[in-house]
């Protein structure tokens, strides 16, 4: 493997990668901390009609259709699991079944509608990702990370999840007070005076508008991993949020870069020809990080729990 | 819009309407029918107990965690030189790797600080992503396997077979079955599981029966109608049988009849109509159902609730206006009858135009005044009903003020009749001491005694 091509192809796939996954799990620290974790799953799956829909008006691939499309159709599920909940009288888990199942099959059967006017969409990128076919074609050596001109052609995928990740953590920094205090108390922060309904609709909106951007190039299992996984991890090994975000960021990247070295090199090393699911294996790697986090925590461990407590003896 | 115009829907004609709902419009839709009817009973039977356990999400866990099972199972199949394809082989795997991913997540949620949905979102990606790197391994291999294992994700329901659809009635059967003989159980760990456990019940064992009815139908139902709409089938026709009653088995059957009509319907939809995809359909005619029965049911609708509140209000309502009349008529010591004023009475200032016809419309169908606009003429009904009600709140009033030391503004027991709650004794003890005060209400308001 030369230079060129790991700055063609395997370079901008990872920042691509890295920059939907820390996203991801910058967000998911306040939804595991809020009980909304299966949000994540419930987006992932409603927004197909939206992404169908934005197709077949704009009869084109073009990418801006789809995005607004799968914008409109998470911030929909949002609200309809809210009003089916609240109206329903409904437990949240049912309601997010209920809302994101019929989403769905409505955009399923818009799918066959689609294939019926001959024209090709790929379900299946919205589900795994299309991270192998992010392409960077300007570099012709280390020098052009630093070329304007060939940083310009970043190919949009990646340029867009590095906004997408921007403006989350812009997000979260201003109202990271907010987002605090709502999260661990929702009732205090009510009666101090923070709008709590307010807070979670506009996290709630900025995880579907962060899932939606990184579904084309990472897929929707990858945010639905990486939206739990890795702040699942962090909450293992720290009792302080501000420590359990830098730590979730860290897993989310080492998931990333350790997966997509798996996916992509590991099969050459076992002598195998092709390589594998990138998206697919960081999914397993952040698995594994969360699972290694949940035996050895230090002191919400399983191995720690089981210790006896220590006795000092005189 | 142009490509969904351009689709051109053909409409059947009404003969092959008739035909394929009396299950004659060929051998294949028969079967797919009669297949995805009893896959609905199965579902929705185990969804009425999995979403009354609040484990909706569960199922969907479930069927994402069986993707890996289905790649592992083919290869193994294939290392053992025998047919990776074949379906017994394949739903074995997925039922294993449900079973382990419901595990899992049981064992973080009940071990670990981590609350259960993250336990659910972590198993149901992390499996679902490792059953994708197997996939992709598989695709590898170039058996060209890899498009009939991907049918599981959507699902194929036209490709159902007539053995299929034993395998399926056999399993509905079973499960409901099972079902009825565990119902006791069942109904014990759903609605109070402290008590279950305290009686000496092995809760943790019932919950993991109920799960594995759940796995089971996931996993029938996976190449029917694929593994993110099997879970449509297994919470929706539940979700939906709450809004109509209390009783559990009231709930169960309806549920059942709900997932057997979606099943039945859709199929047939699918098959009348180009470009129906079968799971898709079905599920569609389930969130119909879901939506009626949100709006429309009659118990915990949100219509029927909406209705029962504005009852409510009108009620309260038209005992304020009842006791101000009363309170007006008694000030001037005129007969109740006599017509009274809205703007007489103070409250009625904060209505609308809306509102007050409501409360006068409701005043009226009661019979309780003579005509439904003001000034405001009792008839004798209404005459009696606003001694009644004075009465009872004054007496209340008393007994709170006296009694209770508790703010007579406070004192707010419109509906119940004081005579009915509290000792005769008591009551008559009020009754000399509102006397006293001159606050005594007479039937039909005759003239209250002057005060000092």
């Amino acid at each position: 493997m030369s230079l060129q091509t790991f700055l063609q192809l395997d370079l901008p796939a990872l920042l691509a990668t890295l920059f939907a996954t820390m996203a991801c799990a910058l967000l998911g620290n306040f939804l595991v901390l809020r009980r909304q974790s299966l949000m994540g799953d419930a987006v992932s799956h409603a927004v197909l009609p939206g992404i169908v829909a934005g197709f077949l008006i704009a009869d084109s691939r073009a990418t801006w259709p789809i995005f607004v499309g799968a914008t409109v159709a998470a911030i929909t599920a949002v609200v309809l699991i809210d009003l089916v909940r609240r109206f329903g009288r409904v437990e949240a888990g049912t309601a997010m079944g209920v809302v994101f199942s019929i989403m769905f099959a409505g955009g399923v059967v818009l799918m066959e509608q689609a294939a019926a006017s001959n024209v090709d969409l790929d379900a299946e990128c919205v589900l795994y990702g299309q991270l192998e076919d992010i392409l960077w074609l300007a570099p012709t050596g280390l020098a052009s990370l630093i070329d304007p001109v060939a940083l310009s052609q970043m190919p949009r995928e990646v340029v867009t999840l590095a906004v997408a990740l921007a403006v989350s953590a812009l997000a979260v920094g201003l109202f990271w007070k907010e987002l605090k205090i709502t999260s661990f108390d929702p009732s205090l922060a009510t009666t101090l005076g923070f709008p709590a309904g307010a807070v979670n609709l506009g996290l709630m909106i900025l995880v579907g508008i962060v899932a939606v951007a990184a579904f084309e190039a990472v897929g929707s299992i990858l945010v639905i991993a990486m939206f739990i996984c890795p702040a699942g991890a962090a909450r293992m090994l720290t009792d302080r949020l501000a420590t359990q975000v830098r730590l979730s960021l860290l897993f989310a990247a080492v998931s990333s870069i350790g997966g997509y070295t798996l996916a992509a090199f590991g099969p050459l090393w076992l002598g195998m020809e092709h390589s594998l699911a990138a998206s697919g294996m960081i999914a397993v790697v952040s698995g594994v990080v969360l699972g290694l986090a949940i035996v050895f925590g230090p002191r919400h461990g399983l191995l720690a729990r089981r210790r006896p407590a220590v006795v000092v003896e005189g | 819009m142009t490509s969904l115009g351009g689709s051109g829907i053909t409409w059947p004609s009404v003969p092959e309407v008739v035909a394929v709902l009396l299950l004659q419009g060929g051998y294949n839709t028969t079967v797919v029918m009669v297949g995805v009817t009893l896959l609905g009973i199965a579902a929705g039977t185990v969804g009425t107990f999995a979403v009354l356990r609040k484990r909706a999400m569960m199922s969907d866990t479930m069927s994402h965690a069986t993707l890996p099972g289905i790649g592992l199972a083919f290869l193994a199949a294939v290392a053992l030189g025998a047919e990776g394809r074949s379906l017994p082989v394949l739903l074995g795997g997925a039922a294993v790797a449900g079973v382990v991913g419901v595990a899992v997540v049981h064992g973080i949620a009940r071990h670990t600080r981590l609350p259960e949905d993250a336990a659910m979102g972590a198993v149901l990606s992390v499996f679902f992503g490792l059953g994708f790197v197997v996939l992709s391994y598989i695709q590898t291999l170039g058996t060209g396997a890899e498009g009939g294992i991907s049918k599981f994700i959507y699902g194929q329901t036209a490709a159902m077979s007539a053995r299929d659809a034993i395998t399926i009635a056999a399993v509905a059967v079973g499960v409901v079955v099972a079902t009825l003989l565990l119902f006791k159980e069942f109904r014990l760990v759903c609605f109070d599981p402290e008590f279950a456990e305290v009686q000496g019940w092995p809760v943790s064992a019932i919950d993991l029966l109920m799960m594995g009815l759940v796995v089971v139908v996931t996993v029938i139902g996976l190449q029917a109608v694929g593994l993110i709409l099997i879970i449509a089938l297994v919470i929706i026709p539940a979700a939906a049988a709450r809004f109509w009653t209390d009783r559990l088995w009231l709930m169960t059957v309806i549920a059942a009849g709900f997932g057997a009509v979606s099943g039945y319907v859709g199929a047939a939809l699918s098959a009348l109509m180009e470009r129906f995809p079968a799971g898709g359909i079905i599920v569609l005619v389930a969130g119909a159902l879901f939506v009626i029965s949100l709006f429309f049911a009659p118990g915990r609708g949100v219509l029927a609730g909406s209705a029962r509140l504005l009852r409510l209000r009108l009620e309260v309502e038209a005992q304020h206006v009842l006791r101000g009349v009363f309170e007006q008529t008694e000030a001037r010591g005129a007969p109740l009858t006599t017509p009274v004023s809205t703007d007489a009475l103070a409250f009625a200032g904060t209505w609308s135009a809306p509102w007050r016809t409501a409360v006068l419309m409701f005043l009226w169908a009661r019979g309780l005044i003579a005509r439904p606009s003001t000034p405001l003429t009792l008839t004798d009904t209404g005459a009696a009903e606003a001694w009644r009600q004075t009465r009872s709140h004054r007496l209340w009033e008393a007994y709170f003020a006296r009694h209770v030391a508790i703010a007579p503004g406070r004192v707010n027991r419109l509906a119940d009749m004081a005579e009915h709650v509290l000792d005769p004794g008591i009551v008559a003890r009020l009754e000399e001491q509102l006397a006293r005060d001159g606050r005594l209400p007479m039937p039909g308001g005759l003239a209250r005694p002057v005060r000092e």
